[in-house]
């Protein structure tokens, strides 16, 4: 039998296969359409930034906890730097500890800048974007990352 | 005419509670023969999965401890409890906490279905846990059973998320941060993307993450979601793979059991046991045969008794135990409740529940390592092990080939020395981040505590291979350093780990907060 003379293929055994063909892609197309059900279309979620007050409030040199918004405010001579206090392993909320940040559930280790120093944590903690509002109150945009070092100047 | 009519109608009534009866029992009485006792096992839906006849060897306790069955057995009381407690709880983020504690403090029975409800699937996660290791030990995973190992895998890994999702529903400080933490395990194959720079193309972890949250925080999307899981899909699966896990065991001889002896099975047991009565009736039907080397018709004696009563009052009693202890944990200890959920802090240290805890170990080394990859390895090796070790032999023995106990030993001590020595090097020293704080994550993800665990049992397993030059005794090896590693790890992050994931001798040793 040559290749220009291929077997005959039954008219059964062509509806048969095209029957079970046809089933896997309804199948396969249905497991796709079903997963885009629970796939959100839009992410809910609060807005994430945050009025913390006048800055003449924080006097230079301090750092103010804001436990709700899980971050941690600090103000040198350069001006003011928010730091995220959620940690970037698996997302439970750092403690202050002696020399900077510690994480309660496996137990990461950051420094008061962020950087990590011990544990299984990927990244630092992220420096958030620190800006302020038409009252000259500040304003911290939890959702807006800036790199380490960036000081806000009132 | 009338009368008669009459009369049979006053027959009938008085005959009711009878006729009823028979018409539900389609035996209508108690088994008098061996052919009444087999129609008792197939005329009835729920024991017709049994077969007739039943191995004494597979009755003996010592080779299953009825750890399947205590298994279902759980499995059932969780079921129950778990329909009555749905009656009172509320899938929401503002009530879900205060309807656990009106079950809790206010419900009839209500603490007692929950304590019942928590120590079922704790007693459940153990017997499953240890039902695996019966059927590894006694080799029962082999031909014909290997589909049977798979499907109880699979049994497994529902088992475990069952328990976690169910402790995430009462929405306390444990639930909160377990979603966290479990939203962001699925979200961690990001680890491993953001450090080869592909996030942006391909990003399976924040696929995942975004289907189990349903949204970019915790919060009443992840609740309903976890919900549906627990009440709905989850035991819905576990059912329809029992239901397979049982139909295979039926169908592939009953329980794992060696060849009996050629000839007259006298031997075991020192009884001749015939398969047919002299005076029965009827041959068995088809009914009783099942797959195995040889069918038992006219085969003569054998080591065989009737499943109806004998098999039966085994699985019954078995069942009660399960109740029983069930029941007494439950009376004796109450399920925990934490304080309410709080987005703003974790508890410290915050602590999984204690099947979790290894996990939690190894997850505090790198979380893609450790909460992704590590499980992935330890399920794909266990699902090939049915595969890559398929000489037979030792099926329904304990530790049945040779050298298979001495080999058990030596990968204990063997794993134990690994586990302890690797747990105390990095309490004591630290691991690469402490020693180059500037180390890439890469390196991390690669090279840690854990994958190490991995690494060194494998080879552990690989040497084993090669000296006793046996597949079985290099899977022993490898299965026996995967239970101590378990065990040891969950046992270390129990007791050892302390606030921030500290090591501390005792809890009692915990600092002041």
């Amino acid at each position: 039998m040559s290749r220009l003379d291929p077997p005959r293929v039954s008219r059964r055994s062509f509806l048969s296969l095209a029957s079970v063909g046809s089933f896997f892609v309804a199948l396969g197309t249905a497991a796709v359409g079903m997963l885009r059900l629970p796939n959100p279309a839009v992410l809910p979620g609060p807005v994430r930034r945050f009025k913390l007050g006048p800055p003449e409030q924080f006097s230079a040199g301090s750092e103010t906890p804001f436990a709700d918004q899980n971050l941690v405010l600090f103000r040198d001579d350069e001006g003011f730097y928010a730091i995220s206090s959620t940690c970037t392993h698996l997302g439970c909320t750092v403690a202050r500890s002696k020399d900077g940040f510690a994480c309660p559930c496996h137990g990461s280790r950051f420094n008061s800048k962020g950087s990590v120093v011990g544990g299984p944590a990927p990244r630092p903690l992220p420096w958030l974007e620190v800006s302020r509002g038409a009252n000259g109150d500040l304003i911290v945009n939890a959702d807006n990352e800036v790199p380490e070092g960036t000081h806000y100047r009132v | 005419m009338a009368e008669t009519a009459t009369k049979e109608f006053l027959h009938n009534l008085h005959e009711l509670p009878q006729t009823v009866k028979d018409s539900c029992f389609r035996l209508g009485k108690e088994p008098e023969s061996e052919r009444e006792e087999s129609q008792a096992t197939f005329h009835n839906l729920f024991l017709h999965i049994h077969s007739v006849r039943v191995h004494v060897r597979t009755l003996k306790p010592t080779l299953t401890f009825g750890l399947g069955l205590a298994a279902t057995a759980s499995f059932l009381i969780t079921l129950i409890t778990g329909v009555l407690l749905m009656v009172y709880y509320k899938p929401s983020t503002d009530l879900a906490y205060q309807s656990i504690k009106d079950i809790h403090f206010t419900v009839s029975t209500g603490r007692f279905i929950r304590n019942i409800h928590r120590w079922a699937s704790q007693l459940m996660v153990l017997v499953v846990l240890l039902h695996m290791a019966r059927v590894f030990f006694t080799a029962s995973y082999k031909k014909p059973r290997e589909f049977n190992w798979l499907v109880g895998l699979g049994l497994l890994v529902i088992t475990l998320a069952l328990s976690f999702t169910g402790y995430l529903l009462p929405w306390d400080q444990l639930a909160y941060w377990a979603i966290t933490i479990g939203s962001n395990i699925a979200n961690s194959p990001r680890e491993l993307t953001d450090a080869i720079g592909i996030t942006k193309f391909v990003d399976p972890g924040g696929f995942q993450k975004r289907l189990l949250l349903g949204a970019n925080y915790v919060g009443q999307d992840a609740l309903i979601r976890f919900y549906v899981l627990h009440v709905f899909v989850l035991p819905l699966a576990l059912v329809t793979l029992l239901g397979v896990h049982f139909w295979r065991i039926r169908k592939d001889g009953g329980l794992a059991k060696p060849e009996d002896p050629p000839g007259g099975l006298a031997e075991w047991g020192g009884e001749r046991r015939p398969v047919f009565q002299p005076l029965a009736t009827k041959t068995y039907g088809l009914m009783a045969l099942v797959k195995g080397k040889r069918p038992p018709v006219n085969r003569g004696p054998e080591n065989t008794v009737m499943s109806w009563p004998h098999l039966f009052w085994a699985e019954l009693s078995v069942f009660m135990v399960t109740v029983a202890v069930t029941l007494i944990l439950a009376f004796y200890s109450d399920a925990p409740l934490k304080e309410l959920a709080n987005a703003a802090i974790p508890e410290n240290p915050a602590k999984a529940p204690w099947y979790f805890l290894g996990l939690q170990e190894l997850v505090s080394y790198s979380a893609f390592m450790g909460g992704m990859l590590i499980p992935m390895i330890v399920l794909v090796g266990l699902a090939l092990i049915p595969f890559l070790d398929r000489r037979p032999g030792g099926e329904g023995t304990w530790f049945g080939t040779s050298h298979e106990r001495s080999v058990f030993w030596q990968s204990l001590f063997f794993a134990c020395a690994v586990t302890v020595g690797m747990l105390a090097f990095t309490v004591n020293y630290g691991w690469l981040r402490n020693w180059f704080p500037n180390i890439q994550q890469l390196w991390i993800i690669v090279i840690n505590p854990g994958s190490l665990f991995v690494l060194i049992f494998a080879a552990w397993s690989l040497f084993i291979l090669k000296r006793k030059n046996s597949v079985r005794l290099a899977a022993v090896s490898l299965f026996t350093c995967f239970l101590v590693g378990f065990t040891l790890l969950t046992y270390f992050a129990t007791v050892h780990r302390g606030p921030n994931w500290h090591f501390y001798w005792w809890p009692s040793q915990w600092p002041a907060h």
